[in-house]
């Protein structure tokens, strides 16, 4: 099953023509995603050869895409100063999942096409700032390497990149049933507790792995949310715990103000919560191994 | 980037907010010029006010009332070179003084949790507002704004009756809480706070203390807020950081840190201070995050900057390779390592995890760097990097 994406889903690619978005179309390729199609207005009607043969037809917009293809996903690689535009594209297509890896997207234009999404109800947006999410074995939306690990019963959401591939190489032995990374930014259109959500009513998820990062209360809501709504072991990380106040920490949402959005308040929420949160994220796939070996004995 | 509040006043005034005149001066010759300026409309009086980025500074006797030019010079000398919580005074602003006869609050900021902006506002200014907020949440309006629709007149009646103003003065808060929207929406902020926004007693409502927040993404649209940035005050090593483009940021420790992917770099910030305990508390002396790329100009790069660290004793480098293979990195940091030549003197330690690490290992064991260590295991390099940091 998995959440968001599956061995159905279709996916097309916003910015597929630019170097990022060939780059990134090749590996989902590879990985045996369905990549329907590609959007660029100026090279519509064309076709992208990719390795072993691949065709890829380019369209002219979203919704054309969507027409000829019956294409239920969007990945939007297009520079940030365009990515409003791109997203706002796709959510006036109606398309159902939109995934916006670009980074540096200005807030205000997050928020903007956020609440403009939120308003028409039809568009779920992952990102920006993400590595996007993969459902290994059945389908890859993003740049998250497929190779790390197999499908299995773990879910996993992570505000960070690289934490995902982390611990995903950890848990490897277990695999993935989905792995989705929400983003660093201040303003993402999918949260913890969305992932959270979704995860619980999966069937094919057996435990969560939950990682978050400083700035902002979205890990101290997500610590509410499982307190009330999740019946499936949550395994925690925190990082930013050496973070000083005031400094943004490369992510542009990873900032501590003042005494908010400290890891030391987060990790305690979650704890108070019932979450078991791990000093590092070797501890925190341990504690998770446990769960899982426990679950099967 | 957070501004001063002489940079807040400039930037109200361009949108039609209603401020008091100001200048800012950097000496007390500047200041006492300025008093003479700008006290002439106001009886003489003028406020000199200490330019820091923190709060807490009319405590601290960063802001004094000057009756005369003279005055407003000795209050500028005595405040210049103050230190406000760590922030050293390099700059006042002389402000014109006001009759005030009610102080209140107005700011507009980014919900994050809710994905849209908050509006608040209140009749009781001047305090904290952290304190108002816990203290006496009723006196404190806090009305939603949708990022799509913003501040219009429907809005704004809204939040100014949320507070309670009425008759004239809501109709005065009403508009500067209109323009003040117009700052936050065409300048790209993520907070814009006015505290306090006072009555004058001559029924003038105006903005006697900004503080404006500017969101870096949105720079492109922003050429000139560039000159806005406090390059002074940078550090030297985030500065030059900064020029080659590194997202660096300088910690007080002495183990060097160079990863990839701001939460991996965060990650190894903390596993590393936890190991640290155990070698007489050695800590991180830096967060570096080189990226998806990590190509050898890029490593060598950050290697430069973290060996010009003089705190730095040892460092750690921890790559998960993603997209990048290890083998790039492994040859990016043998690259470097030549690049930098004798200027390398410091003991690296190396993790190195994901897509094609065997041939990543292999290529630094076989430049067999006397520098280099190489690890299995993050907690395992953290803990060696903090032992070498300790014994050199």
């Amino acid at each position: 099953m998995a959440i968001f994406l599956n061995a159905d889903s279709k996916v097309i690619v916003q910015g597929m023509t630019g170097s990022e978005g060939m780059k990134h179309t090749q590996r989902m390729l590879r990985s045996g995603t369905a990549i329907v199609g590609g959007v660029n207005p100026r090279k519509a009607g064309t076709e992208v050869e990719f390795e072993g043969g691949v065709t890829v037809p380019v369209f002219g917009s979203v919704g054309e895409a969507m027409e000829a293809t019956g294409a239920n996903v969007s990945v939007v690689f297009v520079p940030a100063a365009f990515t409003k535009a791109a997203a706002v594209e796709a959510i006036d297509a109606g398309i159902p999942l939109c995934v916006v890896i670009t980074e540096g997207v200005a807030v205000k234009d997050t928020a903007e096409f956020y609440a403009y999404a939120v308003e028409k109800g039809t568009t779920r947006i992952v990102g920006p700032n993400c590595p996007g999410l993969i459902s290994p074995g059945q389908s890859n939306a993003g740049i998250i390497p497929a190779d790390i690990a197999e499908g299995g019963r773990i879910g996993l959401v992570s505000k960070s990149g690289t934490l995902t591939y982390q611990m995903m190489y950890e848990l490897r032995d277990f695999g993935f049933s989905s792995a989705v990374g929400i983003g660093g930014d201040p303003v993402i259109g999918t949260t913890h507790i969305d992932c959270l959500e979704a995860f619980e009513n999966d069937p094919d998820t057996d435990a969560i792995v939950m990682i978050g990062e400083i700035g902002g209360d979205a890990e101290e809501r997500a610590a509410a949310y499982i307190k009330d709504h999740v019946t499936k072991p949550v395994v925690g990380y925190v990082a930013g715990f050496t973070a000083p106040e005031g400094k943004t920490m490369g992510h542009a949402g990873a900032i501590v103000s003042g005494s908010s959005g400290t890891a030391e308040a987060k990790k305690e929420a979650l704890e108070a919560a019932g979450v078991k949160v791990g000093k590092t994220p070797t501890e925190t796939a341990d504690l998770m191994r446990s769960i899982m070996e426990g679950l099967s004995a | 980037m957070d501004l001063f509040e002489y940079q807040a006043r400039d930037m109200f005034e361009k949108h039609g907010v209603p401020v008091l005149a100001g200048a800012v001066a950097t000496t007390p010759a500047e200041a006492r010029e300025a008093a003479e300026r700008i006290g002439a409309s106001s009886g003489g009086v003028t406020v000199v006010k200490a330019q820091v980025k923190t709060g807490g500074r009319g405590k601290a006797g960063g802001v004094k009332v000057a009756k005369s030019a003279d005055e407003a010079e000795q209050h500028a000398a005595a405040i210049l070179g103050m230190d406000i919580k760590g922030h050293t005074v390099h700059r006042v602003m002389v402000a014109q003084g006001a009759a005030i006869a009610e102080e209140y609050y107005f700011s507009i900021l980014l919900d994050r949790a809710e994905r849209r902006y908050l509006a608040m506002c209140s009749k009781e200014g001047g305090v904290e507002i952290e304190q108002l907020a816990v203290e006496r949440p009723e006196a404190l309006a806090r009305v939603a704004v949708d990022p799509n629709v913003g501040i219009d007149d429907a809005k704004a009646a809204e939040i100014v009756s949320a507070a309670g103003f009425e008759g004239d003065t809501a109709e005065k808060v009403r508009e500067v809480v209109k323009t003040l929207w117009t700052v936050y929406r065409e300048e790209d902020a993520t907070l814009v706070e006015v505290n306090p926004l006072v009555r004058t007693e001559s029924g003038d409502v105006v903005a006697l203390d900004g503080k404006v927040t500017l969101d870096g993404n949105a720079d492109f649209r922003h050429p000139d807020h560039a000159a806005l940035e406090d390059t002074g005050a940078t550090d030297p090593l985030e500065a030059k950081a900064k020029e080659k483009d590194l997202n660096y940021v300088k910690l007080d420790g002495s183990v060097g840190i160079i990863g990839n992917g701001a939460g991996l770099v965060m990650s190894t910030l903390d596993v590393v201070a936890y190991a640290g305990e155990e070698f007489g508390g050695q800590k991180p002396a830096n967060f570096l995050d080189i990226g998806g790329g990590a190509s050898a100009e890029v490593m060598a790069n950050g290697l430069d900057i973290i060996l010009g660290d003089p705190q730095v004793k040892a460092v750690f480098v921890n790559v998960f390779g993603g997209i990048t293979a290890c083998d790039a990195v492994a040859n990016g940091i043998v690259g470097a390592l030549d690049t930098l030549g004798d200027e390398a003197t410091k003991p690296l330690v190396v993790r190195l995890d994901g897509n094609n690490v065997e041939e990543g290992r292999r290529i630094l064991a076989e430049a067999n760097h006397p520098l280099v260590s190489i690890e299995a295991t993050m907690d395992g390099a953290a803990r060696r990097a903090a032992e070498l940091a300790s014994q050199n």
